[in-house]
């Protein structure tokens, strides 16, 4: 090994932490709703990957469920696996500002919320090509809100 | 690093300091560039030649008496004779310089294509086309009412030639094929289907972008009627390429797009187009990409593709069966033939991730679609991960590969 510099894998790990791999391994929610009221499909065009957002709101615009179907890398699927536990219960006006504060958190902004468990994601910040993977989901969940008919993509911000 | 691989390699090549930008660190490891597929790193010898065009002879071409102009257009000239010996063509009027494949293709659907093709007949592909050799079908198929018929691959990445050739009847108006899957790395046997679609008198597209890097192309021995390629696959620039046509079939073509340089004579009531090739180069064109390209054939013809192919044919065999050996990686792409190309999987890894920490430890892939979404398709999977040789590569290289995927394997752990 003798030319190879020692590897620093922090970044790596930073990157890649536990609870990440954690839902990647075992994402939660993860399938159809069949009582969803809104969807949308989200596509990373870069990987080919994509994935349907279901949300369940009742008569006061409260989420009642949120689960996601798809195929994605860690870093997607761990992402979408914590917005549907995030948002669920949540009222739309609130979800929609979880919306803004993890897109911004992720992008290099700051978060006026404390985003918790969604903290984890933060590893992204380091790996330029991979933020378009964890907020996929999120403009997913916005176009479903606005129940837009289009292909939700993060290549329109 | 490991002993093995310091073993003699009788094919190897020693060309790696030609390459400047192989010696540089990414993240801090000397750069393992494994993505020659999509772009390949440019020899010193191309870099200079360009710098040289931009620092002495920069002017437009075919339009001036003064000497810049003269030496500009000499060197532009110069580099289209060098890719006519390169391809072997009869003529250099059968070199049209384009952007690129995709140009190229999109110019033979739309010029050779569709003022000629009626509905109801047929452009024949296979299932493994890049996506700038099926798009551009299916634009004119729906301008035309024509239909896009696709040959099968097998399990392995094959193309079923038994498939391809009941395919091939007189309702085909041309046949449209990859010589080298880019995603897949398979070697189709264009010569012998070529053969097949002369029998009935079918033309027949060649779509060489992943091939003329790596083996010696000869368009008269393949006896195919258009070849198209890129520039910056085969060490050259981006924004060059070429279309090989057959003279007879480009004489009878149209102009593809109007401009300056494409004309002999413009007057209100009537145009006259200037000659073969130049009918098809509107505008002034990528001057210095093109001067680079004609440096990188000099390059790949000094080193000689015969010794460049069995120096990647090697390290692919090696590399094919260094990855076969990890434990819960895929081969995806196995055919008897195959060029420079591995596809792959890793068990519970997403390619995505794959690449990223790969690139973490230096090592450059491509991850994704490749530009091939029904190749992903037919195989299921959203996507590969995909190594990619070139003449510069070694087996130190295919080693610091294996050994950041085994690092990737222990992070998923
Ligand atoms: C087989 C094949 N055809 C066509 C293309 C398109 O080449 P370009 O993007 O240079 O036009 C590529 C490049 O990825 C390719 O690999």
């Amino acid at each position: 090994m003798s030319k190879l510099a020692e590897l620093n894998t922090d970044d790596l790990k930073d990157l890649y932490r536990e609870l990440i791999l954690d839902h990647a391994r075992n994402p939660r929610n993860f399938g159809p709703l069949r009582s969803a009221t809104h969807r949308a499909r989200g596509a990373n065009p870069l990987c080919g990957d994509t994935l349907e957002l279901y949300l369940e709101l009742d008569a006061d615009e409260v989420v009642r469920a949120a689960r996601f179907e798809g195929t994605g890398c860690a870093i997607s699927l761990a992402s979408a696996s914590l917005l549907t536990e995030t948002v669920a219960g949540l009222p739309r006006h609130l979800a929609l500002q979880w919306f803004e504060q993890v897109t911004a958190s992720l992008t290099g902004g700051r978060s006026e919320f404390d985003l918790g468990k969604l903290m984890a994601l933060q590893g992204v910040r380091e790996f330029p090509a991979r933020v378009k993977c964890a907020t996929l989901p999120w403009h997913t969940m916005r176009s479903a809100f606005q129940q837009q008919a289009t292909t939700a993509t993060t290549t329109t911000e | 690093m490991s002993h093995a691989t310091l073993a003699f390699d009788k094919n190897a090549l020693d060309v790696r300091s030609d390459f400047p930008s192989l010696t540089q660190s990414v993240n801090g490891q000397t750069l393992v560039y494994l993505d020659s597929a999509a772009s390949a790193q440019q020899p010193n010898t191309v870099i200079e030649a360009v710098q040289q065009y931009h620092e002495h002879d920069h002017a437009n071409v075919h339009r001036g008496v003064h000497s810049l102009s003269h030496r500009a257009t000499e060197a532009y000239e110069g580099a289209r004779d060098k890719l006519c010996g390169f391809l072997n063509a009869a003529s250099r009027r059968e070199i049209v310089l384009t952007s690129g494949t995709t140009e190229s293709i999109n110019l033979v659907a739309q010029s050779f294509c569709r003022p000629r093709i009626s509905a109801g007949e047929q452009i024949l592909i296979t299932h493994m086309e890049h996506h700038s050799n099926i798009v551009p079908w299916q634009i004119l198929c729906e301008q035309t009412g024509a239909e896009l018929v696709v040959a099968p691959i097998d399990n392995r990445g094959q193309l079923d030639t038994d498939a391809l050739r009941e395919l091939l009847t007189e309702k085909v108006f041309l046949l449209a094929i990859g010589h080298v899957s880019n995603a897949l790395g398979s070697v189709n046997p264009v010569r012998e289907i070529i053969s097949w679609a002369k029998d009935l008198d079918i033309p027949v597209l060649v779509d060489g972008a992943q091939a003329v890097p790596h083996m010696a192309v000869d368009v008269k021995d393949l006896d195919c009627d258009f070849y198209a390629f890129s520039g910056h696959k085969m060490l050259g620039p981006t924004g060059t390429g070429v279309l090989y046509g057959r003279e007879a079939l480009l004489e009878d073509m149209p102009p593809w797009q109007g401009g300056g340089d494409m004309i002999l004579e413009v007057r209100f009531d009537g145009t006259v187009y200037n000659d073969l090739p130049y009918k098809f180069e509107a505008g002034t064109p990528n001057i210095s990409g093109v001067v680079g390209l004609g440096s990188a054939v000099d390059y790949l013809q000094a080193i000689g593709l015969t010794r460049i192919a069995q120096h990647e044919q090697a390290l692919l065999e090696y590399m094919t069966g260094q990855l076969a050996g990890i434990d819960g990686l895929r081969l995806i792409g196995t055919a008897r033939e195959k060029a420079s190309v591995q596809s792959f999987l890793v068990d519970d890894i997403h390619p995505h991730d794959l690449g990223t920490i790969l690139d973490h430890q230096g090592v450059a892939i491509r991850t994704g679609h490749h530009c091939a979404m029904p190749v992903m398709d037919f195989f299921n999977v959203p996507g590969t991960a995909r190594a990619s040789l070139a003449l510069y590569n070694d087996r130190d290289d295919i080693d610091r590969l294996v050994a950041a995927i085994r690092k990737a394997q222990e992070i998923f752990a």
